[in-house]
């Protein structure tokens, strides 16, 4: 959804571009920050000054550099530039972490608390007193007041107080990681420890401050495509009704953008179905008391490596379509380079896993039409050579993969079936439910995961919610 | 005013930077202003380059007036000016 934190990142991406094309980039990208915010105007924080300092760690951001890796301080945005547009091939071109924390930008929000407000009239029922389970709270001079030692944040009291006079404050960032990864250090500046981090891009979605930035490979493609490299967008299931127009006009403006060729990553969905039915029917043939889980959502690939190595065993084998669709792009043309184009910040440390080359958002990409005006409604439909099938297109849904398993299982097998759950989206209390499953006490044979609430269609880096 | 004609700008910056909010515009319109506005979505205006990409998205009333940072509710409000309130 649009807001200021994305706005302003959208704006950088256009400008970006704009400047790239015009062969103006590293003599401009300096003057951005001043240029946006010029002095005597509004300035967004305390004073224009700590917006050009953010400004500029948002840029490198972009440029595909980590905040917290800055060495130097005086190196300008110029020569990261200039270093990414001439040297950088390879390893450098691809982040091992797609996220990045911008220190000066991160308000090191006090830490998660419940408080009583000035709504208290310090009544006579008083029943936050009364339902406390840590007798945590008293009325001084009229006036609830919680002792902070005590309280053990269970909420009962926000509930029961009937004028809304107790509120819980909140980290944004640490509320919405499902694994604890990200959390103030020392200078209380909010930092991510990448060992825990699963990708999933729900922090870079709650701060408020847009303190949490992707690492943009924008530049990298751009720079490629001037290099005269035969690019290949791979365009995410998840696409269809984030631009104006039809998923094949998208492809018309991909490839009047510059790509080489273009692809639906359905296609590649296609080839997922048909293993991971197959895989699940020869795991059933084994062993019929057990049970597979989907393995096309990166962050809850990453989630089970990571944390709940007793489920890993039960995570499907069968590559993502992001993969398949890889690898039907390197059989047409082995020289062409694979940019996978979708809603995902995961799928920035799969590519990097399994050779995909690049990643970009479907915000960079938007960011790429805008600066080339292209405009997907007045593009022609692309001449596909057929359409992906529907099942496949709907990958990006929550219960798409489950219902495409079924139906060719079904083909398959007449009558069979499928003991199937969706966890429909990824957060703390999720995660426990996950957990039980590895307990194999629950009667369910297959376990749809995706990260986000409603399936990649709401990806972190999704335009339309 | 009789009638109010709403180009909302679609180019892709547009779109990117809010434009995609007011998609819908035309369902909210309320009952009494119908055949009154005319609402038509316009491929690139190029207004973010003439004027300012921070201006985005943009939408240009009566062929002459242009609205920089467009939202629905400013949008509604404008037009509700312009019928002068006599719908």
């Amino acid at each position: 959804m649009l807001n200021g934190s994305t706005f302003i990142r959208r704006e950088l991406l256009i400008r970006i571009v704009r400047a790239f094309d015009s062969g103006s980039l590293e003599s401009e990208i300096d003057q951005i920050p001043v240029k946006l915010r010029p002095k005597n105007e509004p300035s967004s924080r305390c004073c224009v000054y700590h917006d050009r300092a953010i400004l500029k760690y948002r840029l490198m951001a972009l440029l595909g550099i980590s905040v917290e890796e800055e060495i130097d301080e005086t190196k300008p945005l110029s020569a990261y530039y200039a270093e990414k547009a001439w040297t950088a091939e390879g390893e450098a071109a691809k982040p091992k972490t797609p996220l990045s924390v911008c220190g000066p930008a991160c308000s090191g929000c006090p830490d998660a608390r419940v408080v009583s407000t000035q709504n208290c009239r310090g009544c006579f029922a008083r029943p936050c007193v009364y339902n406390c389970p840590k007798k945590a709270i008293e009325v001084v001079d009229g006036h609830s007041v919680i002792d902070q030692k005590l309280c053990i944040k269970c909420g009962k009291c926000i509930a029961a107080c009937p004028y809304n006079a107790i509120v819980k404050t909140t980290v944004p960032c640490e509320e919405a990681c499902p694994v604890g990864a990200i959390k103030k250090n020392e200078l209380g500046v909010a930092e991510i420890d990448f060992e825990k981090c699963i990708f999933c891009g729900k922090c870079f979605n709650a701060c408020p401050f847009a303190a949490v930035m992707e690492r943009s490979q924008l530049v990298d493609v751009l720079a490629a495509m001037k290099r005269g490299e035969k690019l290949v967008a791979m365009i995410a299931p998840a696409a269809e009704k984030q631009f104006p127009g039809k998923i094949e006009q998208l492809l018309t403006a991909c490839a009047k953008a510059g790509f080489s060729d273009v692809m639906e990553v359905a296609l590649g969905a296609e080839k997922t179905t048909a293993h991971e039915t197959a895989e699940f029917i020869e795991r059933m043939e084994k062993n019929p008391n057990t049970f597979m889980t989907t393995s096309c959502c990166p962050a809850w690939v990453n989630l089970a490596w990571k944390h709940l190595p007793d489920l890993v065993e039960h995570v499907s084998l069968t590559p993502s379509p992001m993969v398949y669709a890889r690898e039907i792009v390197k059989e047409k043309d082995p020289s062409a380079k694979t940019v996978f184009i979708g809603p995902c910040v995961a799928k920035r440390s799969e590519a990097r896993r399994k050779d995909v080359d690049y990643v970009l958002s479907f915000e960079e990409l938007g960011a790429i039409l805008a600066g080339r005006k292209i405009d997907v409604i007045a593009c022609e439909p692309w001449p596909v050579a057929r359409p992906a099938d529907p099942t496949a297109r709907n990958y990006a849904r929550s219960c798409g993969v489950t219902d495409a398993v079924l139906a060719e299982a079904t083909a398959k097998i007449p009558g069979f079936k499928l003991n199937a759950k969706q966890i429909n989206g990824i957060d703390k209390k999720t995660c426990t439910m996950i957990k039980l499953h590895a307990s194999g006490k629950i009667p369910v044979n297959f376990l749809e995961v995706m990260a986000c609430p409603g399936g990649c269609q709401n990806g972190p880096c999704s335009l339309v919610k | 005013m009789e009638k109010v004609k709403v180009e909302i700008c679609c180019g892709t910056a547009c779109y990117l930077l809010g434009a995609a909010n007011m998609m819908d515009i035309e369902d909210k319109l309320p009952a009494e202003w119908s055949g009154k506005v005319e609402i038509e979505a316009k491929p690139c205006l190029e207004l973010c380059e003439r004027e300012n990409l921070g201006g985005a998205p943009y939408v240009r009333i009566n062929d002459t007036e242009v609205m920089a940072q467009a939202t629905p509710d400013k949008l509604l409000t404008r037009i509700g000016e312009l019928l002068g309130g006599a719908a």
